[in-house]
C-alpha cells in the first residue's frame, strides 16, 4: 500500500467509527442535547475535554511554532495548559453545582439580568464562530494535502460528518465521538514522536529525549541546536526575543482565556457530581499534557533535522520530501546568489568577511508536524495516521464550538428569552436546527475564510479573558458583586481589548510593533490588561450601586458547597 | 445555636446550612491561595521572570537548562500535580464538613437519567 491508500483507509476507518458512535448515542431530550444528560464519567469527560480543547492548531501548528520560536514558544505551552488549574480551582466545581446548560445561563441568573445574558450570548457566539472557521479550514487543508481533493470538497466532507453527529446526538454524541477522536489524535501524534526520539536521542520517551544526548557523539541535543542557531545567525533556541513583560502578558491572556472559553466550560456541566467536575479537569490536563510536553520535543528534533538537512546543501541533491512540499508552496527556495546551495540563515548571519548573508529558504511552520514522518523516513502508514489525527483534532473542536452556538440560540435566546413557553420537544427541534445552521455557516467560513482568521484567534482568547473569566469568578467569590458591576466590567473589558486588537491588527497594522504598544504588550497579550480593567471597573461600580437581591446571595452561598448538586433540568424546570 | 452543636450530631441529609460553612469556605480559599501561589511560581516565576538566572543550571542527568525546562516541561507537570492535590484536599474537606455528595446515593439517581454510558466499554 502506498501513502495515499494508507491515508484513505485510516481516515475512512476513523470516520466510520465517529458515525457509528453518533447512531449509538442519539439525544432524546434537551438535557441529553445540551449536557449529555449529566451522565458522563469523569475519565471520559477528561478525554472529551482534551479533544474538545486541542484543535487543528494544537495538533498541526504548535510544535512548528515552538520549533521556530524556541523559548518564546513557551507562552503557548504554559498558556494553553495553565488555564486548567484556574478552571479546576476557581470555576468548574461551582459551575457544575449551579447546574446550568450554558455559560450565558449562569451569567444571566447570577446577575438577574437579561442584558447580561444577551451580552454573554453575543460573546459566546462570536468567540465560537471565530474559532470554528479555523477548524473547518484545517479540515480542508488536511484533505487537500494528503488526499489531493480540493479544499472545498474537504470542508464539505468534514461538515457532513460533524452535521451527522452534532445534530443527531448533541452533546451526548459529541462527547463520545470526542473520546474516540482523542484516542486517534494522541496515537497519531505520539507514534512519529517516539520514532523521532529513538532516532535522534536513542530513547523512546520524547520528553526525556530532547534533553538527552546524541547516541553516537554524546553531544547534548539542545547544545547542538543552540550551536547551529548561532552559526546560522538565528537567536539562541533556549532564550527568546520577546520582552519579559510581553511573554508574561501573553501567557496570562492565554491561561485566563482558556479558563473563560465557553466550549471548554460547558464540558464540566456534563458530569454527575461536583467532585467529578474537579477530577475531570485533572484528567483533561493529563491527556492534554501528553501532547503538550511532547510538542517541544518534536520542535527540537524537527528543527535540528531541518537545519542539518538543508544547511548549505546543493539544491540538486535535496531529498524527495523537499520537492514534494515545494509543490504545495509551504516550502520556497529562491537561489538569490545563484550558487546552487541552500542558504537557510537568520537575520544576524554574516560570512567570513563580515558581509550579511541573504536567506534563501522560507519554511511554513505547519510542515514541522505534517512532513516530519517523511523527513525522518518513517513508514507510509505513519503519514496516513497523521492525516487522520489532524482531522480528529479539527472535527472534535469544531463540534464542541458548534454546540455552544446552537445552545446559545435555542436555550439562551429562545427558552430563556424570547419564547419561555416553548415545549421540550420544540426546544430540542430548535437546538437541532440551530446546530445545522451553525454547521453550514462554519463550512461557508471554512471555504471562504475571512482574511483575518489567524489574527482573530488572539481576539477570541483576549475576549474570553477580558469578559467571561472575571464575571464568572466574581460571581462565585464575591457575594456583593451585582448586575451593574458585572455588565460595566464586561463591556469595558471587552471594549478595551477589542479596540486595542482592532487598532493594531486591522486599522493601522503598520504600527503593530513593540515601540507603539502600550507598556510593550502585544495584541496577543492585551487580554490580560483587559481582564484587569474588567475586575477594577466591576469592583468599583458594584460599590456604588445596590447589592444583589437576597435570593442571589443565597444562591452564591449554595454553589460554594458540593452537597445537593442537581441535574441541570431540575433547576431550569 | 447551631454553632454549639458538635459535628457528629448533624444528620447526613441536613437541609439547613451547617454552622461552619464559613470555616469550610475559608479553608477552601486557603488551599486555593496556596496552590495558585505554586502555580504562579513555577510558570511566571521559574519559566518567565527568573528564566535567565535559572538557565545557568541544568537539570541533573540531562542537558536541559533549568529555566527553559520549567517553561517547556516542568511547569506543565506541576500544573497536573496541583489539580490532583486540590482534588484530594477538597474531597477530604467536603467529608469533614459533611458537605460531600455521598458515594452512590446521590449519583445513582442521575445515572438512571442517562441511558447510555459508553465510557464503561471503551
Amino acid at each position: 500500500m502506498n501513502v495515499q491508500a494508507w491515508t484513505f483507509t485510516l481516515v475512512g476507518l476513523s470516520f466510520a467509527l465517529y458515525i457509528g458512535i453518533a447512531v449509538w448515542t442519539r439525544a432524546r431530550s434537551t438535557k441529553d442535547f445540551y449536557v449529555a444528560g449529566t451522565g458522563v464519567g469523569p475519565l471520559a469527560n477528561g478525554m472529551a475535554t482534551a479533544a474538545d480543547w486541542m484543535s487543528a492548531a494544537s495538533f498541526i501548528s504548535m510544535a512548528g511554532i515552538v520549533s521556530f520560536l524556541g523559548y518564546d514558544g513557551s507562552v503557548y505551552l504554559m498558556g494553553w495548559t495553565g488555564g486548567y488549574v484556574l478552571l479546576a480551582l476557581l470555576l468548574a466545581p461551582y459551575l457544575r453545582k449551579f447546574g446550568a446548560f450554558t455559560v450565558p445561563d449562569f451569567v444571566g441568573d447570577r446577575y438577574y439580568s437579561q442584558t447580561a445574558r444577551v451580552v454573554a450570548v453575543i460573546c459566546a457566539i462570536f468567540v465560537s464562530f471565530t474559532y470554528v472557521a479555523g477548524q473547518m479550514r484545517g479540515v480542508g487543508v488536511v484533505f487537500s494535502r494528503f488526499l489531493e481533493v480540493p479544499v472545498e470538497i474537504g470542508v464539505v466532507i468534514g461538515m457532513g460528518i460533524v452535521f451527522f453527529y452534532a445534530v443527531l446526538g448533541g452533546m451526548k454524541g459529541i462527547t463520545y465521538t470526542q473520546v474516540a477522536q482523542y484516542c486517534v489524535l494522541i496515537f497519531a501524534f505520539m507514534v512519529p514522536a517516539i520514532f523521532l526520539s529513538l532516532m535522534m536521542a536513542g530513547t523512546p520517551i520524547p520528553q526525556l529525549g530532547f534533553g538527552g544526548f546524541d547516541p553516537s557523539t554524546g553531544v547534548p541535543l539542545i547544545e547542538r541546536l543552540d550551536g547551529l542557531h548561532r552559526e546560522l545567525g538565528f537567536a539562541a533556541y533556549t532564550s527568546g526575543a520577546k520582552s519579559t513583560l510581553d511573554v508574561f502578558a501573553i501567557t496570562a491572556a492565554l491561561m485566563v482565556g482558556t479558563a473563560g472559553l465557553p466550549h471548554v466550560i460547558i464540558r464540566f456541566y456534563t458530569v454527575p457530581r461536583v467532585r467529578d467536575a474537579r477530577i475531570s479537569a485533572g484528567y483533561a490536563l493529563v491527556f492534554i499534557a501528553i501532547l503538550y510536553t511532547t510538542a517541544p520535543a518534536i520542535a527540537v528534533f524537527a528543527r535540528t533535522n531541518l537545519l542539518e538537512t538543508v544547511r548549505d546543501a546543493p539544491y540538486e541533491t535535496v531529498p524527495e520530501w523537499f520537492t514534494k512540499w515545494e509543490e504545495t508552496g509551504l516550502l520556497t527556495f529562491s537561489d538569490s546568489n545563484q550558487d546552487g546551495l541552500i542558504q537557510y540563515v537568520g537575520p544576524d548571519a554574516v560570512d567570513a568577511a563580515g558581509v550579511p548573508i541573504t536567506n534563501e529558504l522560507t519554511v511554513d511552520r505547519d510542515i514541522m508536524v505534517l512532513a516530519n514522518p517523511e523527513i525522518s523516513g518513517l513508514p507510509d502508514w505513519v503519514v496516513g495516521l497523521v492525516a487522520a489525527g489532524g482531522l480528529a483534532a479539527a472535527l472534535s473542536t469544531a463540534a464542541g464550538l458548534l454546540l455552544v452556538v446552537s445552545s446559545a440560540v435555542s436555550h439562551d435566546l429562545l427558552k430563556r428569552g424570547l419564547r419561555p413557553d416553548i415545549s421540550e420537544k420544540g426546544e430540542l427541534i430548535a437546538a437541532r436546527i440551530a446546530a445545522g445552521v451553525a454547521v453550514v455557516v462554519a463550512g461557508y467560513l471554512g471555504i471562504n475564510p475571512p482574511g483575518f482568521v489567524a489574527e482573530v484567534v488572539a481576539l477570541a482568547f483576549g475576549l474570553a479573558a477580558s469578559s467571561f473569566f472575571p464575571v464568572i469568578l466574581l460571581g462565585i467569590f464575591t457575594k456583593r458583586m451585582n448586575r451593574e458591576g458585572a455588565i460595566a466590567g464586561m463591556v469595558t473589558g471587552i471594549g478595551f481589548t477589542a479596540a486595542y486588537i482592532a487598532w493594531f491588527k486591522f486599522i493601522s497594522p503598520e504600527m503593530n510593533s513593540a515601540e507603539h504598544w502600550w507598556f510593550g504588550i502585544s495584541p496577543e497579550g492585551i487580554g490580560t490588561l483587559g481582564m484587569l480593567i474588567n475586575f477594577a471597573v466591576a469592583l468599583t461600580v458594584s460599590r456604588f450601586t445596590p447589592p444583589p437581591p437576597r435570593a442571589v446571595a443565597n444562591m452564591v452561598e449554595d454553589i460554594r458547597v458540593p452537597r445537593g448538586a442537581r441535574g441541570a433540568h431540575e433547576i431550569n424546570a | 445555636m447551631l454553632g454549639a452543636m458538635p459535628d457528629s450530631t448533624f444528620s447526613p441529609r441536613a437541609t439547613d446550612p451547617p454552622p461552619d460553612r464559613g470555616a469550610y469556605w475559608r479553608t477552601n480559599l486557603r488551599y486555593v491561595g496556596t496552590l495558585l501561589a505554586i502555580w504562579f511560581a513555577v510558570s511566571y516565576g521559574a519559566g518567565i521572570l527568573f528564566v535567565e538566572q535559572l538557565n545557568a543550571f541544568t537539570v541533573p542527568g540531562t542537558s536541559f537548562p533549568l529555566g527553559f525546562w520549567f517553561a517547556q516541561q516542568g511547569s506543565i507537570y506541576v500544573f497536573v500535580a496541583l489539580i490532583f492535590v486540590y482534588v484530594v484536599l477538597m474531597n477530604r474537606l467536603d467529608r469533614r464538613f459533611e458537605v460531600d455528595e455521598g458515594d452512590s446515593a446521590a449519583a445513582s439517581g442521575r445515572a438512571a437519567v442517562s441511558d447510555a454510558r459508553p465510557e464503561a466499554s471503551s
